[in-house]
């Protein structure tokens, strides 16, 4: 598998490796993919009492697309608003890295990532509203 | 270090160079020079000439498994060999009956022949390994019925290196009256072979498992009792009708090299080549987590099979640049299904994703080793950093109990 220059970049040098504390009320976390599809990704966002996204992290379980494609995503995501982190599509990201047609699944998985995270801070943000 | 030449093969199971020896003498038979005839040519000495240097590489190759010559049909290679054996006697049996056996980790030469064979009305059973690799004679023996023709198990096998018990197999099936072919691709030169002890009726060869050129292979078919095949090839008549097309002679006289270097270096090549796997094992068996795929103790000296938990195999390759060699993970594949031969030994997905396949072979080195232990160190060292599934082992969540939202 040839890859390209931006994704041996992100694979060599990962930006925002890690883990923020689950149980935080201003993280949020989207966890996708599955160990049997051979990857499985972990975003993190630290959102701030405006709304905007903060730090980003991540962890992910696969392939070197996989891995540049969540590591590309935590640089995109920071000081965007929740709304415009909705914004960013599976094509951008496979554009931005030259992904080949059969690893456009990881761009795919990366865009479920940041909806989920998104959607996981918001559910807790509301119960925290509801409590 | 600095010496090393990168990237260091590591992946002879996929084939190996050829020995500069053999390729010395391939080269003889080619130009207006050499000994170019047509080794069917009758009439003249050029294919006189030829003939007799098919027919002494005919005798090395029966020589490394003390068969005669008159035995051994020249292929193309090995898938060659295992579709001629299959469908050979398959076809020739089928007033007997149409039920044949093999093994869900046979190579996939041998899988797709049996699929065609079933498509055309043949049934086939396809077996479970046990989880080491090895084939359950018990089951084996439950499986066989009156209307079995064919037998075909292989004898080691290309992504685990485990050897299987053919000499126990061949009693069951010649009880049985039933053909048993064996693929024979990753064992000659490397595991004693001989057919005179064994009930093996067919045994496909591949010439560039062992240092000989590619595109070149035979297959043994037993003379006493006598097997027979129906051609799949038609033309000529070469190889007594079993195998229609002009000999390529520098192919043969390559093949025929080849056997005759591994008869004679093969125990201490073996020797060697053991403590090579030996020591890379050792350097790795350490690391938490990791897992050899197929027994240990039955399998051939150059192949070890490691799964390294919660690291996904084509990402580790991609930190290992350095190392040529393959991995059980098909990210690469639209499918996402990793090693059909992993999972049939019962492995978990993600063992099948996380596994390496490092062979060696003649050319390699004890400083190759050392460095490839020391890169795969620091690689799943570095992967797992990057892992949310070793975060997870590391705080004790079982990860097959994990509800995984998959796409
Ligand atoms: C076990 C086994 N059988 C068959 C083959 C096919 O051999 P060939 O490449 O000579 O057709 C191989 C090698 O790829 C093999 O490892």
């Amino acid at each position: 598998m040839a890859y390209g220059e931006k994704v041996i970049d992100h694979y060599e040098n990962p930006r925002n490796v890690g883990s923020f504390s689950k149980a935080d009320l201003n993280i949020g976390t989207g966890m996708v993919g599955a160990p049997a599809c051979g990857d499985v990704m972990k975003l993190q966002i630290k959102v701030n009492d405006q709304g905007i996204i903060e730090d980003a992290k991540f962890k992910t379980y696969g392939c070197g697309s996989a891995i540049a494609s969540s590591s590309l995503l935590t640089e995109w995501v920071k000081g965007k608003t929740l709304e415009e982190a909705k914004l960013i599509k599976n094509t951008d990201i496979a554009a931005e890295l030259d992904l080949p047609p059969v690893k456009i699944h990881c761009s795919v998985l990366a865009e479920d990532a940041i909806r989920t995270a998104i959607e996981d801070y918001q559910k807790k943000q509301q119960e925290q509203a509801g409590a | 270090m600095s010496e090393l030449k990168m990237p260091i093969y590591f992946d002879y199971a996929a084939t190996t160079p050829v020995d500069p020896r053999v390729a010395e003498k391939m080269m003889q038979y080619l130009t207006p020079m050499g000994v170019f005839g047509n080794p069917a040519s009758k009439s003249h000495s050029f294919g006189w000439e030829a003939e007799a240097a098919v027919e002494e590489a005919r005798g090395n190759v029966a020589a490394l498994i003390n068969a005669d010559p008159k035995e051994i049909v020249w292929t193309s290679g090995a898938t060659e060999s295992n579709n001629l054996a299959i469908k050979g006697a398959a076809h020739f049996n089928e007033r007997r009956g149409k039920h044949i056996i093999t093994c869900k980790t046979e190579h996939k030469a041998v899988l797709d022949t049996c699929r065609q064979l079933e498509r055309e009305g043949f049934e086939v059973t396809y077996l479970d390994p046990e989880p080491n690799g090895l084939i359950d004679l018990a089951k084996l023996k439950a499986a066989m019925r009156e209307d079995t023709t064919v037998v075909s198990i292989m004898h080691v096998n290309n992504e685990t290196g485990v050897i299987q018990d053919i000499a126990a197999i061949g009693e069951m099936c010649r009880a049985n009256k039933t053909i048993f072919h064996v693929d024979a691709a990753q064992s000659a030169g490397k595991v004693p072979i001989d057919i005179e002890a064994l009930k093996v009726d067919m045994m496909s060869f591949s010439a560039h498992k062992i240092y000989g050129p590619k595109g070149i292979g035979a297959l043994y078919v037993r003379r006493k009792p006598r097997v027979r095949i129906e051609a799949q090839t038609h033309g000529g008549g070469h190889e007594r009708g079993m195998r229609s097309g002009t000999l390529p002679t520098h192919q043969i006289v390559g093949m025929g090299e080849a056997f005759r270097i591994a008869k004679l270096e093969m125990n201490a090549e073996n020797d060697r080549i053991l403590m090579l796997r030996n020591r890379l094992y050792d350097g790795l068996k350490d690391i938490e987590e990791v897992y050899v795929n197929g027994d240990l103790e039955h399998r051939v000296a150059g192949i070890l099979n490691i799964s390294f938990n919660y690291v996904e195999g084509e990402s580790l390759m991609m930190s290992l640049k350095g190392l040529a060699m393959s991995s059980g993970s098909a990210c690469t594949s639209a499918s996402l299904e990793p090693s059909y031969v992993l999972r049939a030994l019962g492995r978990s997905d993600e063992l099948a994703h996380s596994s390496l396949r490092l062979s060696m072979g003649r050319f390699s080195k004890v400083e190759e080793v050392d460095y490839a232990i020391e890169r795969i160190r620091a690689a799943v060292e570095k992967l797992r950093e990057l892992s949310p599934l070793w975060e997870m082992f590391q705080e004790g969540i079982d990860i097959s109990k994990v509800e995984w939202v998959s796409h």
